[in-house]
């Protein structure tokens, strides 16, 4: 397509006359062309070939001669077009270009001398037409310079410390959860006091873990060791959040409070919204009732649900405010759990659907002078934090409020969804190496010889998994599924796992 | 006592007003900026007073029948015209009293001629626009009692009263001859070219404002491109080898940065043009064809500092809206070195333009909204207008003295509409 487009100009140019900006150069070949004679016929083949070779080359090669042949004066063009196959003699044409302007218009209408003329001009690149570093950072400054106005003038005046309480304990998914909202909080704007509060007392794992961020961290330790259950995780989980409310008034933090699980996903717009709190406000949070069994798929048990009966609309996995149409706040969304009655996880690790209770801490937010001792500025419908103390399970803020209807509802009324709650945890008793290093390091690594089949991978992770359970040695995981693989017919696993270390120098040889 | 006293209160909050106000100046941090132009501070100018417009009545092909066979003449660039004459009709400077006008308008769509595709074709303008004067110069006085020094006409066209989209065959044709004497308000401005008239008024060319209105995202929300553009960088079907279609400016920023990660530049066509626009610093409005486009309308709404790459360009109301200190100009030899320009910029000066550009007088300056609002191009033409006020006595021939030549230009032009 491009080059009949340029078969065509070169057509063209033959035909209009005064439409394209001729250089005197070209009038004269065409002056001479029209003569039939000997040295007009060489000049038309002459042209003839140079079009072909500008076919070829994808530029007009014909002026490239002229240049370096017929050159009287300074002023010339060159040419380059967009074809990617002549990336070598673009390079050379670059190097000859002269920036100059133009070629002279024949058309004299021009009336007082501008110093733009109309007519083909060159195409002027620079020797080296790539990104310099250094400009790219002067760039990225100013980008900075005018996102901070921005913030300035249409953000967040004033913006308040915001006081995260995370309740957590060292198990395997510790780290992955721990470090996804330790990112999330470094990258907020505000100022941010992270109350981590440790069930089993503060261990160095936990700390190691948390001193990689740049974060104000207070590490509370918490006596009592987390249950396996469910329903006892969410009790201790409150009464670890009531500790750190405890240290927030003994301290005297000002701020906002916020209770960041450690395993939701948080956007960064609800840390925005929550500002605009007043005293206590809430916000929706979606429920990602998960199943830790891989094979089935969680919407799959919706739909079996769902198919019973017709006339019931699928339940929104939302819990949070809802609003009148005045945007006032009427009731509260929460997640229907009756569908799941009796397939829910009990314990956990179990593989079946970990469902929330009514109302989550972490879909409230407030003001940390709540629970400050004796505060003038205290409004009356707020309980003491003493008072509330002495109950046994507080499920939710709500406790805090005498009259539920002065809770603040946040985030468009509760239609914007900013945070999902998801417990995914792996079983109680799995074993995962110390702060996710193999310390000290391996005696020996073997690279695999050839990728496995993914039949073969799932018989491994289960035999991975039953031989975690069995061993101590963390130090041969790694050569386990090696050894599995050759050893697929033979079910003996435990006495394998002894003799791994020594036979897989024998496996080798035979692989 | 009590007298005193509620004197003593009155004064108290005065001052406290006076000093909130002063406060509100010279606060740091504080959002717009005024603008004010060479002519001063002239953009929140009211017209209603200063000048009285005389709308001809001209039979309705010139413009309503125009305007039925292709109503796509309202929404594409040159619509301007098409709304300054619905604005007048109706506007409060509008007399019915031919005897007490400062100025005759002709409401003649001369753009309206479209292609299949949209683009208008010059071909007839000149005939239709001197079919118009020839009427309003044989049912009414006016004409040639100054030979159009006191009428304006809008020609809104590529290269204006020239009347081809050509440039070269526009700088040969020249202005209409009948048009010589007349102001001309149109969206081509060049200096020192042929098809801008001295005492010409250039205006921006019609953006649809509802449409840009609809995609306004929060201010908020940072803008994190360094440049953009979108649009041809080479305009294969006419120019093929490049160097022609926008004075070979276009195809060097193409080729200069088209791997540049600060420069957001490409030909294709997103849905999100306008958000995208809202999310850039600096948006390139390199010339085309011809040096205007609808794309520094775009940047003014949306708050990008346009880097303006047209030599010699006039930009829209430029004696009422400075625009060296709201754009940054590029010359078209500078443009391989166009990173460099903009990373050079102060901050302080990025500052400053991005805080003139929200202004809102200098948007609505740039619009033509429908019904018409103050400060918008509609005010803006008439200021310009107001600005010539009181004609020269020269403007009024004397007895019997002819300047226009009715039969200059081409043979083909004098044929009958």
């Amino acid at each position: 397509m491009k080059l009949q487009a340029l078969q065509q100009s070169y057509a063209n140019r033959g035909r209009s006359n005064s439409f394209r900006g001729s250089s005197p150069l070209d009038s004269s070949v065409d002056g001479g062309g029209s003569i039939k004679s000997p040295a007009g016929i060489f000049w038309s083949i002459l042209h003839c070939l140079c079009c072909l070779i500008s076919l070829v080359l994808g530029f007009r090669f014909s002026r490239l001669v002229f240049f370096l042949l017929f050159s009287t004066s300074s002023v010339n063009n060159l040419y380059t077009t967009s074809a990617n196959d002549i990336a070598e003699t673009l390079s050379f044409t670059t190097s000859l270009r002269s920036f100059s302007p133009l070629v002279a218009n024949t058309t004299s209408a021009v009336a007082t001398s501008s110093r733009v003329v109309v007519g083909r001009h060159g195409i002027r690149i620079r020797p080296w037409p790539h990104p310099d570093p250094e400009e790219v950072m002067k760039a990225h400054k100013l980008i900075e310079a005018v996102q901070r106005e921005q913030k300035v003038q249409y953000g967040i005046k004033n913006p308040k410390t915001l006081i995260a309480i995370t309740p957590t304990y060292v198990r395997t998914f510790q780290a992955l959860h721990l470090t996804g909202l330790m990112h999330t909080l470094m990258n907020l704007p505000y100022d941010v006091v992270w109350i981590v509060v440790e069930a089993g007392g503060a261990t160095n794992e936990t700390s190691a873990l948390l001193a990689k961020s740049k974060l104000q961290i207070k590490h509370i330790g918490f006596p009592k060791k987390m249950p396996i259950f469910w329903e006892a995780r969410h009790k201790m989980e409150s009464q670890m959040r009531l500790q750190a409310l405890r240290v927030v008034r003994e301290e005297q933090l000002d701020g906002i409070v916020m209770f960041a699980d450690d395993s939701n996903m948080h956007s960064l717009e609800l840390f925005d919204e929550i500002q605009k709190v007043e005293w206590i406000g809430a916000h929706s949070i979606g429920i990602l009732a998960h199943s830790g069994h891989s094979n089935e798929d969680p919407f799959e048990i919706q739909n079996s649900i769902n198919n019973k009966d017709e006339n019931k609309s699928p339940s929104i996995p939302v819990q949070g405010p809802a609003c009148n149409s005045s945007d006032q706040l009427i009731g509260w969304h929460t997640f229907d759990t009756t569908e799941y009655k009796g397939k829910s996880a009990n314990y956990i690790g179990d593989m079946a659907i970990v469902l929330p209770r009514k109302m989550e801490w972490s879909g409230f937010v407030m003001n940390s002078k709540l629970v400050w001792k004796e505060g003038e500025f205290r409004p009356d419908w707020i309980k003491d934090l003493d008072m509330v103390d002495g109950d046994d399970d507080i499920e939710s803020p709500l406790s805090f409020v005498k009259n539920s209807s002065m809770v603040e509802p946040l985030g468009g009324c509760g239609k914007k969804v900013m945070m999902w709650w998801l417990r995914a945890e792996a079983r109680a008793d799995s074993k995962f190496p110390t702060g996710w290093t193999i310390d000290p390091p391996l005696e020996m690594t073997v690279p695999a010889k050839r990728t496995p089949w993914p039949d073969e991978i799932l018989l491994d992770t289960e035999k991975v998994v039953n031989t975690q359970e069995n061993t101590e040695k963390r130090a041969t995981k790694t050569r386990t599924p090696k050894s599995k693989r050759s050893s697929r017919g033979k079910r003996k696993h435990e006495s394998r796992n002894a003799d791994a270390r020594r036979n897989s120098g024998e496996r080798i040889d035979n692989n | 006592m009590m007298t005193n006293r509620s004197w003593g209160v009155i004064l108290l909050v005065l001052y406290a007003f006076v000093l909130n106000l002063n406060a509100f100046e010279l606060r740091k941090g504080q959002k717009t900026e005024r603008i004010s132009g060479s002519a001063g501070d002239v953009l929140e100018d009211d017209p209603v007073g200063r000048l009285k417009v005389f709308v001809y009545e001209l039979p309705s092909k010139y413009n309503k029948k125009i305007l039925q066979k292709d109503p796509r003449c309202l929404n594409h660039m040159f619509a301007a015209e098409i709304y300054m004459h619905r604005f007048l009709l109706s506007s409060p400077v509008r007399t019915l009293n031919p005897e007490e006008a400062d100025w005759f308008y002709t409401p003649v769509y001369t753009t309206c001629d479209l292609t299949p595709n949209g683009l208008p074709l010059p071909f007839k303008s000149p005939r239709m626009m001197r079919s118009a004067i020839q009427l309003i110069s044989s049912n009414w006085p006016y004409w040639n009692r100054t030979e159009g020094a006191d009428h304006f006409f809008i020609v809104p066209h590529d290269f204006g009263a020239c009347f081809h989209y050509q440039e070269e065959k526009a700088i040969e044709r020249g202005i209409l001859p009948l048009l010589q004497r007349a102001t001309l308000v149109q969206t081509f401005g060049q200096k020192n070219h042929v098809c801008l008239k001295e005492g010409s008024i250039t205006v921006p060319p019609y953006a649809p404002p509802q449409k840009m209105q609809s995609h306004l995202i929060p201010p908020s929300i940072p803008r994190s491109i360094f440049v953009y553009f979108r649009g041809l960088f080479y305009d294969v079907g006419n120019d093929p080898e490049g160097g022609y279609y926008a004075r070979g400016a276009r195809a060097a920023v193409w080729e200069n940065f088209k791997d540049n990660p600060l420069f957001d530049i490409s030909t294709e066509h997103p849905t999100t043009y306008y958000e995208d626009m809202q999310r850039a610093v600096f948006c390139l409005c390199p010339l085309g064809w011809a040096p205007w486009s609808p794309r520094l309308v775009e940047a003014v709404i949306f708050g990008c500092i346009p880097v303006i790459i047209a030599d010699d360009i006039v930009l829209p109301f430029a004696d009422a809206i400075p625009w060296e200190d709201i754009g940054v100009y590029v010359d078209e030899k500078d443009v391989p070195n166009l990173d460099t320009i903009l990373t050079s910029i102060p901050t302080e000066v990025i500052l400053r333009k991005q805080r003139l550009l929200a202004n809102p007088s200098m948007k609505q300056a740039m619009l033509f909204p429908h019904p018409a609002q103050p400060g918008d191009a509609f005010h803006q033409i008439l200021n310009g207008l107001a600005r010539k006020l009181p004609h020269d006595k020269s403007v009024y021939l004397r007895k019997g003295e002819k300047v226009l030549n009715w039969t200059a230009g081409p043979v083909a032009d004098l044929k009958p509409w």
